[in-house]
């Protein structure tokens, strides 16, 4: 099925038509879910109605993580099987889930200062999601930091599976250390029993941003294969750049489509 | 003379000869952590609190800065071809160059981490307890450097990109190290946070030879 | 004189190579029999250098096959590269190390004893240099040393990439007595060269017989084609 779904023209094929129902069905869930966490959900009797970023900021966590995870399969793909697209859907998810990471921080720092007064709480997961945050950068940084951009997304590649494995070594040593130096956690999701009052809503949000990011997924691979495709168009074009042919032409000469 | 022995010599000739190299990396090593009290004051009380805690951040960041020893030169003069092309497999070269790093980068950070410890006024049993956790920690440091160096090799600004790639994965050793000689000053267990630090590196040993091996081919292509 | 002198030799087999997004070459053949000498020509960026990278598996081939004395490279490419020398454009050479020094640090990279170090020195005329530093050495030495490499440590398929570049004539002399000694053994080497070396019975390749129609060249990138 990997190889019956690598050929870039099934690919766009397929991924198209769904991008219109897709946009409209994330911004009714977003939509519904928004209207549930504000309108619908009951107010949290300690933190009264500063909870409701909870049902921003924690489906926002899932996801970052999740879209590390998601990074780490096409990674793996790319590099066993050399499957040409799983290189862009990895490429393509970075700034994804870094975005998702940077709103569960600012979404988290808005939480807790109503609670603690100060607009950063080092607790163990925010802390965790802090580093997470740099593994981002630090792929997102790779990746672009090559002249060969072949070169970039494979190194990237072998970075995200070493980020894997660390992430849980990172996540247990940061619990580790908030347990050393903070005795008392601080922000848990909805506490010890989360009612269900409090569960749906965040079930819709996190499904709505689910479905924004297959959708801005979907929108950006797509992006980048029609990239690549100009960028092939421009190299092959006849010599009308003054004899610069393809042979002739520097190997990784960018077109300001870029 | 086996390669990895024919290696190993050879790295530390290198570094023995270009003796500045190592000095470089301690001396930055001792002026990072002496600028903390010019920052935040020289009360000893609050010294020794923060003290395991710079003297590790300023371990990594020496680390990080010694990275770029690892394979960059190797990989500008085409010493990278002879290594994939040696008697031994790309990851046992990882190996070699990664414990002459360790010998000629961890090893001195060690042996001169109890002198440090007397600046921040740490007392006798809690500067044995951070030399041992550096001693435990730095192999990580120079595997997983190494694991950095090897996928910035022909990147723009190298220095700077594998710091910022290695950072986030030293964080666990950072906090175990450090939280060794704060437990114990606190009067706690230590045990758990030396053997942690230690599995982390017994852990990096065969793995962390693979993603940089990995790395280097790709620097080869 | 070889340990495992080159039977059949090396055969290549619709070689294709692909840097970066380009396709350099593509349905590349040719066979370099025990004591033959290939000269690879070509004009500047024809693949001549990657050329020699993949055929010492520095590169893999974006498609064809390798075999090495009959026995196919891909499956087992580490007794493969114990079997070759590759020297490239650049010589490897550390400064700070001895001329002895470095050749005995190759030999040993490469599991082989000391025991040829001085007599390759010699075969290039850097046996009074013996104990010089690196970096004491001009451009020309530089070449030799990495040149002495190839006698120091015996494989039996060799890959030059201009190897006489920076020689002198003597320079240039002391290798084709070498390589006609390693051939002559029953050894091969394929070299890529714009000079023309005095090899006898040497087989040309020209590398823009092989190089990619345009269509090729557009089509080169797989991602592209929807």
């Amino acid at each position: 099925m990997l190889t019956y779904l690598a050929n870039p023209a099934r690919f766009m094929r397929w991924s198209g038509p769904p991008l219109v129902p897709l946009a409209v069905a994330t911004a009714l869930t977003l939509a519904a879910g928004l209207y549930l966490a504000l309108a619908v959900a009951p107010p949290d009797y300690q933190q009264g109605e500063s909870v409701r970023i909870m049902f921003v900021h924690v489906p926002a966590a899932i996801m970052a993580e999740g879209v590390y995870y998601v990074i780490a399969a096409a990674s793996f793909v790319a590099l066993v099987w050399r499957h040409p697209l799983a290189e862009i859907a990895a490429q393509a998810a970075a700034p994804l889930g870094a975005a998702f990471t940077l709103v569960c921080l600012v979404t988290g720092s808005l939480w807790g200062r109503p609670m603690w007064g100060t607009w950063w709480a080092w607790d163990a997961r925010m802390t965790s999601v802090l580093v997470l945050f740099f593994l981002y950068l630090g792929y997102i940084a790779l990746v672009n930091a090559f002249d060969d951009m072949s070169r970039g997304a494979r190194a990237a590649s072998v970075l995200a599976l070493v980020g894997v494995v660390d992430l849980p070594i990172i996540k247990f040593s940061v619990d580790w250390w908030n347990t050393l130096h903070q005795p008392a956690s601080i922000l848990r999701a909805g506490g010890p029993t989360i009612d269900v009052t409090m569960l749906v809503p965040l079930a819709v949000m996190a499904l709505g941003y689910v479905l924004l990011f297959v959708t801005l997924q979907l929108v950006r691979m797509r992006t980048a294969l029609n990239v690549r495709k100009a960028r092939a168009l421009l190299l092959a074009a006849p010599s009308r750049r003054g004899g610069a042919t393809a042979a002739g032409a520097p190997p990784d000469a960018t077109p300001v489509l870029r | 003379m086996g390669p990895y022995r024919a290696l190993l010599r050879r790295e530390l000739l290198l570094a023995f000869r270009q003796g500045g190299e190592i000095g470089l990396a301690l001396g930055f090593f001792v002026l990072a952590v002496v600028l903390f009290p010019l920052g935040v004051g020289p009360e000893p009380e609050m010294l020794r609190r923060i003290g395991a805690g710079i003297i590790w951040v300023a371990a990594l960041l020496a680390a990080v800065l010694s990275l770029d020893r690892l394979f960059a030169a190797d990989y500008a003069d085409g010493g990278l071809d002879l290594l994939a092309l040696s008697a031994m497999p790309l990851e046992g070269a990882v190996i070699a160059k990664c414990a002459a790093h360790w010998l000629t980068t961890g090893l001195p950070v060690v042996a001169i981490s109890p002198f440090l410890g007397i600046l921040v006024d740490l007392d006798r049993a809690s500067i044995g307890r951070l030399a041992l956790g550096l001693l435990l920690g730095t192999p990580a440091l120079s595997l997983l450097g190494a694991i950095a160096a090897a996928l910035t090799l022909g990147a723009r600004r190298p220095g700077v990109l594998s710091s910022l790639i290695v950072l986030p994965l030293y964080v666990p050793v950072l906090i175990f190290g450090a939280g060794a000689v704060d437990m114990g000053i606190a009067g706690g267990g230590v045990r758990a946070h030396l053997l942690l630090l230690g599995a982390i590196s017994l852990a990096a040993l065969p793995l962390a030879p693979l993603a940089a091996a990995a790395a280097l081919r790709q620097a080869l292509d | 004189m070889t340990g495992d002198a080159a039977g059949d030799g090396l055969v290549a087999d619709g070689l294709a190579c692909r840097r970066g997004e380009r396709l350099i070459f593509s349905g590349l053949d040719f066979a370099l029999p025990a004591g033959g000498a290939l000269l690879l020509t070509g004009a500047n960026g024809s693949g001549k250098s990657s050329l020699l990278r993949l055929l010492a598996t520095l590169l893999a081939p974006a498609a064809g096959a390798l075999a090495w004395n009959g026995a196919s490279v891909a499956p087992d490419p580490s007794r493969y590269r114990a079997s070759l020398h590759h020297l490239g454009h650049l010589d490897a050479i550390k400064p700070a190390l001895g001329v002895r020094e470095t050749l005995a640090s190759w030999a040993g990279l490469r599991g082989a004893s000391t025991a040829r170090v001085d007599g390759a020195l010699a075969a290039f005329a850097l046996d009074a240099l013996a104990d010089w530093p690196c970096r004491w050495l001009s451009a020309g030495q530089r070449r030799r040393l990495a040149l002495a490499r190839l006698l120091a440590a015996p494989a039996p398929l060799w890959l030059l990439d201009e190897p006489t570049a920076a020689l002198d004539s003597d320079g240039e002399r002391r290798l084709v007595a070498a390589i006609e000694a390693h051939r002559a053994a029953g050894g091969c080497v394929a070299i890529a060269t714009h000079q023309v070396l005095p090899l006898a019975g040497a087989h040309t390749l020209s590398l823009e017989d092989f190089a990619p129609t345009a269509h090729e060249r557009a089509a080169g990138d797989p991602l592209t084609e929807f």
